[in-house]
């Protein structure tokens, strides 16, 4: 069983084309990462997935059946959470999860030992009388997530599920999605942060309505051709606005703690060194570096606007 | 109480909610000309204070000014000295790009004649001048943040608050308002800004973490990172949060 698989989808909104012909597949029980800023079509894309949306041209299909057409089965097998997650703000924490049991006909009893495995790995248990509306950002994700788990899906599907959360409920969230990897759940997640997309099995950078990339982390990272130096620097602005008159500004790319240079013409480290030297104070220096995703997503950025 | 030139100061500032201590005496000072960093667990307390720094909160104890104003008697002086941007841009999305422009002019008490005049400069600026007349809501999210930006400018604040400025931002519309923040910077402006990105975090010259309405961390992000001997400011944000957590 393929959980999902996307064929060539159209969208338009208008005169907007919001996807441009994209395709991928996610395999049983990996996390799979649609990595992109707003408005790159990421949301478009779940909605369609969940068949809360349907495509202009393409097909999608969902454990091997075509959305648009079982939007009934695929709705009881995917627990969807959308960007904004209507939890029942004056509802408890139980009394959020037994609504969304409820609403999935999960039997009574089955609903009470859900609870207890729920509370067991979100950590909710001690808060299950609170308010949903009282609960700190980090914990309604949990709350959220935990509500869509109530009907036990195959596969979730998060949208930005750690938007506007602290770096400490970050982490333990990606640990409740690993349990759930562990568990055989297959998951789809959009997230903006990259050290997140590096945590996925498998990611598609996605931008203006195109894939840009598809495979795992360090597999999209050891692709990537180039060297790149990174430049440690105490004022990286004003290191970068420098670099601009030397440089083409899509070999440069600016870092809070330097610049990083990527060697697109294989001039090597020393010879780099040499060129740079002029512009560069004495404690900056070019240094062999590790290429990571977000070099190699702005690097694609650029490619794409060129295209365009 | 006295400013002492610095744009913020805090002391011993502390906001009661029934029994919970949101913000629990904390004291602070934003130099003019710095990027302060206002980190934070979700819950510890960083809105609470912004809104008292911004006049909107009064506190329960403790003292503050802002550009040199007593957030207790001088709150109508802050707000017309603060310029205040928020994660969700406050644009009208309905009004064309010069049509928000114009609005907050006249929200900031400007004469038509600087409405009209800071419109064209800012058009300028921004290289909106082809847009100027689109809905905001077809613009991208880079350009809408450099909008919503500039419209919190308008009035020419001292003192620039910025709640999660870049959220939903692509990284090359990020880095792009990094540099602008400098240019800000360059011209003597103060800036106060949160963010849960600890990369960018990076980009301030100091930073304070929060956690439990208490300032737990402070100081510019290489010395953190040595005091927590971390690599990088996730981690520096991961050890103070949690260390904290399990001193109790």
């Amino acid at each position: 069983m393929i959980p999902i698989k996307v064929e060539n989808i159209h969208k338009n909104y208008g005169e907007i084309k919001a996807l441009k012909g994209v395709g991928f597949q996610v395999n049983e029980g990996e996390i799979f990462g649609l990595i992109g800023p707003d408005g790159a079509g990421k949301t478009t894309l779940m909605r369609m997935i969940v068949s809360l949306l349907f495509p202009d041209e393409g097909n999608i299909l969902f454990m091997d059946r075509d959305v648009v057409s079982n939007n009934a089965f695929v709705r009881s097998h995917v627990g969807y959470m959308p960007q904004r997650f209507s939890l029942y703000q004056d509802l408890s924490v139980e009394e959020n999860l037994l609504f969304f049991g409820d609403l999935f006909n999960v039997p009574k009893e089955k609903q009470h030992q859900r609870l207890e495995r729920l509370y067991n790995f979100s950590r909710l248990g001690p808060f299950k009388k609170r308010f949903a509306g009282a609960l700190s950002g980090g914990m309604k994700q949990k709350l959220a997530l935990s509500c869509m788990l109530m009907h036990e899906p195959e596969i979730m599907i998060l949208d930005e599920p750690t938007f506007g959360v602290d770096p400490v409920s970050r982490l333990e969230f990606w640990n409740i999605l690993g349990t759930l990897r562990d568990q055989g759940i297959t998951q789809v997640i959009t997230t903006p942060y990259m050290d997140e997309a590096a945590r996925c099995d498998r990611i598609a950078l996605i931008y203006a309505g195109n894939i840009l990339a598809l495979d795992a982390p360090d597999k999209i990272i050891a692709d990537f051709p180039y060297n790149i130096y990174k430049i440690a620097s105490e004022v990286p602005h004003i290191l970068f606005n420098n670099l601009k008159s030397v440089m083409e500004e899509k070999d440069i790319q600016l870092f809070a703690d330097g610049v990083h240079v990527i060697d697109r013409n294989k001039m090597g480290i020393n010879e780099m060194r040499n060129f740079l030297k002029a512009y560069l104070k004495d404690d900056e220096e070019p240094a062999q570096s590790n290429a990571n995703l977000e070099n190699i997503f702005l690097d694609l950025m650029h490619e794409q606007k060129e295209q365009v | 109480m006295r400013s002492n030139g610095y744009a913020v100061e805090v002391e011993n500032l502390t906001r009661i909610f029934g029994d919970f201590k949101a913000v629990n005496d904390i004291s602070f000072q934003v130099e003019k000309g710095e990027i302060f960093g206002f980190l934070g667990a979700n819950g510890a307390g960083k809105t609470t204070t912004i809104r008292m720094l911004c006049g909107l909160l009064l506190p329960s104890s403790g003292q503050a000014t802002v550009a040199g104003f007593d957030i207790y008697k001088e709150y109508e002086k802050i707000k017309q000295h603060i310029g205040y941007m928020s994660q969700k841009f406050s644009l009208y999305e309905d009004l064309t790009v010069r049509e928000n422009i114009e609005f907050y002019g006249g929200v900031y008490g400007l004469s038509r004649k600087e409405i009209s005049d800071r419109t064209k400069e800012l058009l300028d600026y921004l290289n909106l001048n082809q847009q100027a007349d689109h809905l905001t809501k077809s613009l991208p999210v880079g350009w809408k943040q450099r909008l919503a930006l500039s419209t919190a400018l308008l009035h020419n604040p001292p003192i620039i608050f910025l709640d999660e400025p870049t959220s939903g931002v692509d990284p090359v519309s990020r880095r792009n308002f990094w540099l602008l923040i400098y240019e800000l910077v360059e011209q003597g402006k103060t800036v106060f800004v949160t963010t849960h990105f600890m990369d960018e975090a990076e980009y301030c010259h100091r930073l304070s973490i929060m956690k439990d309405g208490r300032i737990e961390a402070m100081g510019k992000p290489r010395e953190l990172k040595i005091k927590y001997s971390a690599d990088n400011l996730n981690d520096v944000f991961l050890k103070a949060v949690q260390g904290g957590a399990a001193n109790e």
